[in-house]
């Protein structure tokens, strides 16, 4: 679990400052960022995973029954998977905040 | 290897001292007056006689780039270089030693353009003296061997994991013969397990190196590092001490020569202590005593030893081979003054400046230093001229 | 179905290398290539990283989106410290100090990286035969330090070291043809690639990662930051950068040119540039001598590749 930066003694960080916990990034939620997010005509999907592909995030996910959803904790709100899906199955709505 | 001393020439020993420290890696890129060592560690490597790989890299930006890069995989890495070369690969020194890679530097002093001198003086080692790493300063030929040695043992010691440069002046000790002890393999491996990494690049465990500091961590970063420098100076003891004790021959980080019923002395760096303590002997038989402090250890500074050497000495005649760039003096100077006043020592310190570019200096020399140090001018503690150091034999 | 055809590349299609998390701007293409490509060079992989985008949006301290073995040295030395790792691992498998194992090393660097301040270590690497792949993300500009021009910038654009104005139309040279200096160092393969074809990015990839030598990849990064598009259009205008034949996909195996894949007929190359606000105040007159300059590199590019 990393800290807050701010909160590290010099002698609580690894020698050279080397990062043992590998992907610890995943601890910052980027989910934040958006003002709009991709909604999923289920109907339309054809489970093809393009959206997935195409995520520069990795922030889609196959649920289990093979239709797809975004990971509001990462998703950017590109809209790249909408863009791209041939289907048209993607709706990029405005995020009520 | 022959038992007892061989006639070599000092390059030849640096690279054999290197390998029978077992080195894995050496990416290298030739410069005058290094060529000898990483052209017979080469041939070293192209013969077997040393397990290594050799990578002739095209710059010594890459040679010290590609030392962090099998440094951080686990190898056993060494280089060498000089001036420019040390020059070009600048940025670099700063982050192997932040990033803490063990890497061994066999640095051949020479004097920085322009103008273009392939000779030596201490202007290169100077200008990267802040740079984080662990400096050592050799003597002869002998001291070159042993230091390298000794020196991997302390940049991987886990309670250091810093690089080590290990100086040694162009062409007067680089091209030198002299008569070297070469210890046998079986010593020198009981001296020096191989490496053993804290960190290492590898995919059974993934580990980032070099993530960058936001304003928040980098203080941090920075102090711990400083620390780790400051506290190496307990390992390279250590090493120094266990060295002696294995292989006869004992080093400290600072010594001295003749300064029992000295109350002048002189300090300085490198193989020019030699000229200086044919001249204390000339002295000595004049009935004069004077003494030499030879640093051998640069980086971390031992202060504590050098106040200890200090005890009971009135003047120092500081001699340096780099100019002051503009600074009241140069380097050493800078740091001695630092050291004696901080420590209310009142010392009479004296700045002299020798041997740049490869200029001879000899025992005369520093016999007409102490002359003008007991001068009645000098006694009144007032400059000669408006600079407050001397360049030795500048002609004009 | 997808996961299916990605099989054919890598054994994990699932798995994420580059995890969430990472501060890349939105829609940033470099990113997703590199996602892609990892998923292909798999675990036995360890990745040198030159300064820049990839490097600052994936590692501040504390914490990092690399679940490979990654290290960052500094801007123009990538290559030489992957040919450091490269080194370490031949003599330490030989000295059977880590068990024998292939590992593949990668050196990502972006344009600036790589064709500036990075081509003499990248030179030196390829010369001395190394076995790494060297990766390119292009996305024509020092993007991380804020849109300054590179020898990667096309000819016209508008960065902030080359902007347009009275006495200048933007970036006045062309394209430094960064795979034809990696194939004159006569190196074993050598390809163009882009995330938008992500089927043929994951097979040279695949290529790459079985090369005995050095491999170099020059992928094109269509950056919405830099290039002033929609951050939705990322894919897309990748695409019409292949439909226009601005940049061609093809590999060079052996010295051997081959196209991957043929956009024939040719969009016209203002289908690519309008909409890019990078390109917003080029001429008629300009656009059509790029056409033109298009039109006759895609034309060589036929011919070496064996193409009618």
């Amino acid at each position: 679990m990393a800290k807050p930066m701010d909160q590290y003694k010099w002698h609580e960080l690894n020698v050279g400052c080397v990062i043992e916990e590998v992907g610890n990034a995943m601890e910052y939620k980027t989910g934040d960022w958006r003002s709009q997010k991709p909604v999923w005509n289920d109907a339309k999907c054809i489970k093809c995973g393009l959206c997935w592909l195409f995520c520069p995030d990795a922030a889609i996910y196959q649920k289990d029954d093979g239709l797809y959803a975004a990971n509001l904790d990462y998703c950017k709100g590109c809209g790249i998977c909408a863009k791209e899906c041939k289907p048209g199955a993607i709706t990029m709505v405005e995020e009520e905040r | 290897m022959k038992e007892g001393k061989t006639g070599i020439e000092v390059s030849i020993a640096a690279s054999i001292a290197a390998k029978l420290a077992r080195v894995e890696v050496v990416a290298a890129y030739p410069i005058t007056p290094q060529t000898h060592i990483v052209e017979h560690l080469s041939e070293l490597v192209a013969n077997g006689e040393l397990d290594a790989s050799y990578v002739n890299v095209e710059s010594e930006h890459s040679a010290m780039s590609a030392c962090c890069g099998a440094s951080a995989a686990g190898a056993r890495t060494f280089t060498s270089t000089s001036a420019q070369g040390m020059e070009l690969m600048h940025e670099i020194l700063f982050i192997a030693s932040a990033m803490r890679f063990p890497i061994v530097m066999a640095a051949v002093n020479r004097a920085l353009s322009s103008p273009l001198s392939i000779w030596g003086d201490h202007s290169d080692v100077m200008a990267a003296r802040d740079t984080g790493w662990i400096m050592l300063f050799c003597e002869n030929g002998q001291e070159v061997v042993d230091s390298i040695i000794m020196a991997f043992k302390v940049a991987e010691d886990r309670r250091v994991l810093l690089p080590v440069m290990v100086n040694l002046d162009g062409f007067s000790l680089s091209h030198v013969i002299e008569p070297i002890e070469f210890p046998s393999q079986e010593k020198v491996d009981a001296f020096l397990p191989p490496y053993d990494p804290l960190y290492t690049l590898h995919p059974d465990k993934p580990v980032t190196m070099g993530a960058y500091g936001m304003p928040e961590l980098y203080t941090e970063a920075k102090y711990a590092q400083e620390m780790a420098l400051i506290n190496s100076k307990g390992v390279v003891i250590e090493v120094m001490d266990d060295f002696g004790k294995r292989f006869g021959r004992s080093y400290k980080p600072v010594e001295t020569y003749n300064t029992e019923k000295a109350d002048t002395v002189f300090i300085a760096l490198g193989s020019i202590n030699e000229n200086i303590k044919t001249a204390i002997d000339m002295l000595k038989e004049e009935g004069r005593e004077v003494g030499l402090i030879h640093l051998r250890l640069f980086r971390p500074f031992p202060s504590d030893e050098l106040i200890s050497a200090l005890k009971g000495i009135k003047k120092v005649a500081v001699i340096e081979r780099a100019m002051p760039g503009g600074a009241m003096n140069s380097p050493l100077f800078n740091e001695i003054s630092s050291l004696v006043h901080s420590n209310k020592m009142g010392i009479q310190l004296s700045n002299f400046i020798v041997g740049l570019g490869g200029r001879d200096v000899n025992p005369e020399d520093f016999h007409g230093i102490i002359d003008d140090m007991s001068s009645p001018e000098a006694a009144k503690g007032a400059p000669k001229e408006e600079k407050n150091y001397r360049v030795i034999g500048v002609r004009g | 179905m997808r996961l299916k055809s990605l099989e054919l590349y890598t054994e994990h299609p699932e798995y994420e290398f580059a995890v969430s998390g990472h501060r890349a701007c939105q829609g940033c293409a470099e990113m997703l290539a590199l996602r892609l490509a990892l998923k292909v060079f798999g675990q036995d992989t360890i990745i040198a990283m030159a300064t820049g985008c990839m490097e600052i949006i994936s590692t501040p301290l504390p914490t990092t989106s690399w679940r490979l073995p990654w290290i960052h040295v500094a801007f123009e030395n990538t290559a030489a410290v992957a040919s450091g790792i490269e080194s370490a691992l031949k003599i330490l498998t030989e000295k059977k100090k880590i068990p024998r194992k292939d590992v593949h090393v990668v050196a990502i660097a972006g344009d600036g990286g790589t064709s500036d301040i990075g081509l003499q270590a990248l030179s030196g690497a390829m010369e001395r035969g190394h076995k790494f792949t060297y990766i390119c993300v292009d996305n024509e500009a020092y993007m991380n330090t804020g849109i300054q021009r590179s020898s990667s910038t096309p000819y016209g654009a508008m960065t902030t070291t080359s902007p347009p104005g009275k006495r200048s139309i933007g970036q006045s040279t062309q394209k430094k043809n960064m795979p034809k200096i990696a194939a004159a160092h006569n190196i074993p393969y050598v390809a163009t690639a882009c995330p938008s074809y992500p089927f043929d990015l994951l097979a040279k990839v695949k290529k790459a990662r079985m090369t005995n030598g050095p491999s170099y990849l020059h992928v094109l990064s269509v950056c919405p930051t830099g290039w002033r598009i929609p951050s939705d259009l990322a894919i897309r205008y990748g695409r019409l950068a292949v439909e226009t034949g601005v940049f061609p996909l093809y590999e060079i195996e052996n010295g051997k040119y081959r196209l991957t894949y043929n956009p024939e007929p040719l969009r016209h190359v203002v289908d690519y540039m309008n909409g890019q606000g990078r390109f917003r105040h080029l001429t008629v007159k300009t656009i059509s001598q790029i056409q033109e300059k298009v039109i006759k590199d895609w034309g060589r590019m036929k011919y070496l590749c064996g193409v009618k």
